[in-house]
């Protein structure tokens, strides 16, 4: 009966610990990411792919503090290469970070100076700081990418709903200046509504104007550019700039595992034979 | 309760008790085992992180070194320095190349070849690391005032309790004024 | 129970050491030769169990607090640090956060495991009263844990919880502005909260001792509820009862390590990956899920007084146990009534767990429409709450001291070998 009841209990608490209250946001489309599962891994043509994306469309206006360029050839990584253990060796890694200015002091004269990034180097972000940002955000301030995909519900595939997600407003909603409809963006549209109140759309207005287009960043490795195909790619990118280390941490993980099963039956085995002339 | 204790390890006929010792055994190995591997994490997470690691080289403009000049850059928190020597304090540190030195090297082991008048050396005294001052000393190289040791314009061990030579690091010319240490 | 020590030192070194400080006679008499009820189940496994969740959270933690930085500008950035570039910094972080979880998931099976076989009974009440003290420790602890990676659930449930003591009469202002030292949570609160978390564990390992030495002199209850009466009770703990905790030890690292390296996320919420910010509330905050039930008893009270002392009776009728139930009988096995009671309550603290994550207005019964009392609709979460805590604080104030009065207890057996040596294994 005990046991019954606490299995009962346990698939109640199942149940109920992820369905937290969501507001009137539409779900996001489901991908089939490489990286989701136990099994997953990134796929480091997508990451590249996504990496451009990233480095042509959102870091015009999105920082991205938390990830250096010697990221970029970490294990597990877009440009990680079997070659170069160490990503500051690497140099697809120097390259792409000497192609960026990082803001720096002169160590002589103390004059602000731009020099050229090395792998060491954070991504520079697009504003020297916030209120710079938002001046030139419409008074709206880009949030940092970094962590975009472990801090929104739903995760990269949000992200690729959300980009490929703006739509023609439904009759009836207001759409403000420099506001943009989007059914998977939280919010709420209500005060926008003209309709009936128990209709309002999902969604919310985002600052954020359609940033994608097709054939608007050239893949090299030839793939066909599309919204999707973009959208998709830098939200696997962004994942992996949230979590860097997952495929360490799943491998890692198999090899606890198998280790705390057998480890478990040895000492099941052992607990039987201890046991084994007590009646309990 | 002791007797209790020895009754539960009975012996029942057909038990074959080498099978019985070795579950348990091999249970308490793989505990072991498991406990040892699980330690590393907490061992090696002392070590430098990834950031630390990819921050370990500098690059260095001696344009800003006059001659007869010593700068100190930091490096891997550590003082470094560079050092623009004069003939005289290049000539005065050859001619000791012979005496009785508790670390013994000659003065071009000391420096880039060609470049004689460049010295890069961690500023650390090889004792128990204070930094010693430039020109100090009886032999105008470097005095350490923690305690006490004397080192020459070649930055070599000539007195006092330091067991070592100042340490020359990693480093290269990337051209005729720039080096790059680490 | 705890009798005079068989422990006969063997080497002349033992012998020297055992006349001056009688350490491994000590050892060997809590856990070599200690006598253990030989009915135990696994529910009994959850102690070891949570020696070992003390133990993975104090050496995790020193070990986090040598790469952490306790400032409102750089908390978030040096947890970044510790899971990107700190060797194995992911793995001791996510051992850490799922670590918290995993020590509840164990307490509350303990806790229950000791309410159901009546655990806190005479003479055991002074072993309860240290659990509970423990417990309490644990979510002051996991609390002020919460708050040190300074993401936005971090800062804003930081806000509302002390916030709660705004709730006081006349010295409530006064007292959240000491806990903050400041006009709102910053800086000075997360650097003393660090403080904090960081003494707490060994303040909880501390009464962890006195738990187990006031179990070792009252003696370990087991599913019948009858003490054990001869030798033939009891076995020897080592080697009977260690291999059985290790082998459930080492099942519940299973399930350890599969929220570690396979969902190390599952527990958390997505805002606290977003930096703290004291301007924009997250539109929806929960705290972790094993505060959720007192949160749900927090907000089923429209009062805000009333509501924050609800929720600290709730825990305080856990201390009271002892003085509130009036049976005679231990052990639930052998009282079907109260067995009874004892599910539902069950129930209604999952039901209150589930409705603690729900916004209050949302309906439980998608789209139906009843009638609306004391501003809510009935068909509302605020409203199941409301019926759950009315059940909690029952179960605690009533069912409790009334059943042990009225109701008609099964026969209990005269020792634990007669029904367990006869073969009796029901539930």
């Amino acid at each position: 009966m005990l046991r019954k009841v606490t299995l009962f209990a346990v698939a109640l608490a199942l149940v109920a610990g992820p369905a937290l209250a969501s507001g009137k946001v539409r779900e996001p489309h489901p991908v089939a990411f490489s990286f989701e599962g136990p099994f997953g891994r990134f796929d480091q043509a997508q990451l590249q792919r996504g990496y451009k994306v990233y480095r042509e469309v959102c870091a015009s206006c999105h920082s991205m503090n938390l990830v250096a360029f010697r990221n970029l050839g970490d294990k597990g990584g877009p440009f990680f290469d079997p070659k170069y253990p160490n990503p500051n060796d690497n140099p697809v890694v120097k390259a792409l970070a000497a192609d960026s200015q990082i803001r720096d002091i002169d160590g002589e004269t103390g004059d602000a100076i731009q020099r050229p990034g090395i792998p060491a180097d954070n991504f520079p972000a697009p504003f020297p700081n916030d209120p710079a940002s938002r001046a030139s955000n419409g008074g709206v301030l880009p949030p940092d990418l970094s962590m975009m995909a472990k801090a929104r519900e739903g995760g990269p595939e949000y992200i690729a709903s959300l980009l490929t997600g703006f739509v023609t407003p439904p009759a009836g909603l207001t759409v403000g200046p420099g506001q943009h409809y989007n059914p998977w963006f939280p919010g709420d549209v209500s005060s926008a509504w003209s309709g009936d109140h128990a209709h309002v759309p999902e969604g919310g207005f985002i600052a954020m104007a359609p940033p994608l287009a097709p054939d608007k960043v050239e893949f090299d490795d030839g793939t066909k550019s599309t919204v999707r195909q973009q959208a998709q790619d830098v939200a696997a990118f962004l994942m992996w700039t949230a979590e860097p280390k997952m495929e360490e941490r799943k491998q890692m993980g198999f090899s606890v595992l198998i280790f705390l099963v057998l480890f478990s039956g040895l000492l099941y085995a052992s607990y039987r034979r201890v046991w084994r002339n007590e009646s309990h | 309760m002791a007797s209790t204790a020895a009754d539960a390890a009975p012996h029942p006929a057909g038990d074959d008790p080498s099978r019985r010792d070795f579950i348990h055994i091999a249970a308490i190995t793989a505990a072991a085992g498991g406990g040892i591997a699980a330690v590393w994490p907490f061992v090696a997470q002392m070590n430098p992180s990834a950031d630390t690691l990819a921050l370990a080289s500098v690059e260095y403009d001696l344009t800003k070194v006059e001659a007869g000049q010593q700068v100190t850059i930091n490096w891997r928190g550590k003082p470094l320095f560079i050092r623009n020597r004069t003939a005289g304090q290049i000539a005065a540190a050859v001619k000791d190349d012979s005496a009785s030195m508790k670390d013994p090297q000659t003065d071009e082991a000391r420096h880039k070849p060609g470049k004689a008048e460049w010295l890069v050396l961690i500023g650390s005294c090889t004792h128990l690391g204070c930094v010693p001052t430039v020109g100090g000393g009886e032999y105008g190289g470097w005095f350490c005032p923690c305690h006490g040791s004397v080192y020459d314009t070649s930055g070599r061990i000539r007195k006092g309790p330091a067991p070592l030579n100042l340490a020359v690091p990693d480093y290269a010319f990337l051209s005729d004024t720039k080096v790059k240490i680490g | 129970m705890s009798g005079h020590s068989t422990y006969e030192p063997k080497t002349g070194f033992e012998r020297w050491l055992d006349v001056r400080l009688p350490i491994v006679r000590l050892g060997y008499d809590s856990f070599v030769d200690y006598p253990t009820p030989r009915n135990l189940n696994y529910w009994w496994t959850f102690g070891g169990i949570l020696s070992l969740c003390l133990g993975v959270q104090i050496i995790s933690g020193i070990v986090l607090a040598m790469h952490y930085t306790p400032s409102a500008g750089a908390a978030f950035a040096s947890v970044e640090h510790i899971m990107r570039d700190v060797n194995y910094g992911w793995l001791l972080r996510y051992m850490h956060a799922n670590g918290a979880s995993m020590f509840f998931i164990a307490v509350y099976i303990h806790m229950l495991r000791g309410v159901y076989y009546g655990s806190y009974k005479a003479p055991r009440e002074v072993l309860w009263i240290l659990g509970c003290v423990i417990y309490l420790l644990m979510m002051a602890t996991a609390f002020m844990g919460y708050v040190l990676p300074w993401g936005q659930m971090s800062f804003w449930g930081a806000t509302v919880i002390t916030n709660l003591f705004s709730a006081l009469p006349v010295v409530g202002q006064a007292i959240t502005t000491w806990l903050w030292g400041g006009f709102a949570v910053d800086s000075a609160t997360l650097n003393r909260f660090f403080s904090l978390h960081y003494l707490l564990p060994f303040m909880i390992a501390g009464v962890v001792v006195l738990h187990v030495w006031a179990l070792h002199v009252v003696g370990q209850n087991n599913p019948t509820g009858i003490d054990p009466k001869s030798k033939a009770d009891t076995l020897p703990f080592t080697p009977y009862a260690t291999v059985k905790d290790g082998f459930a030890m080492s099942l519940f690292l299973i399930l350890f390590a599969v929220f570690i390296f396979f969902m190390p996320n599952a527990m958390g919420h997505p805002d606290n990956y977003i930096p703290a910010n004291p301007m924009v509330t997250p539109p929806h905050i929960v705290p972790e899920w094993y505060f959720l039930p007192f949160y749900a008893i927090l907000r089923a009270i429209p009062d805000k007084l009333m509501g924050v002392l609800a929720m600290f009776g709730a825990i305080a009728c856990i201390f009271a146990l002892p003085w509130l139930d009036t049976s005679k009988v231990k052990s639930m096995r052998y009282r079907p009534q109260a067995k009874l009671y004892f599910f539902i309550f069950l129930v209604a603290c999952v039901v209150l767990g589930f409705c603690g994550a729900r916004l209050p207005d949302d309906q439980v019964i998608p789209g139906l429409k009843t009638l609306s009392v004391m501003d809510s609709d009935l068909n509302s979460f605020v409203w199941l709450s409301r019926i759950s805590t009315a059940y909690y604080f029952g179960y605690f104030l009533l069912v409790m001291p009334l059943l042990g009065l009225f109701e008609k207890p099964l026969p209990t057996p005269e020792t634990i070998s007669s029904p367990v040596l006869g073969g009796d294994k029901k539930d």
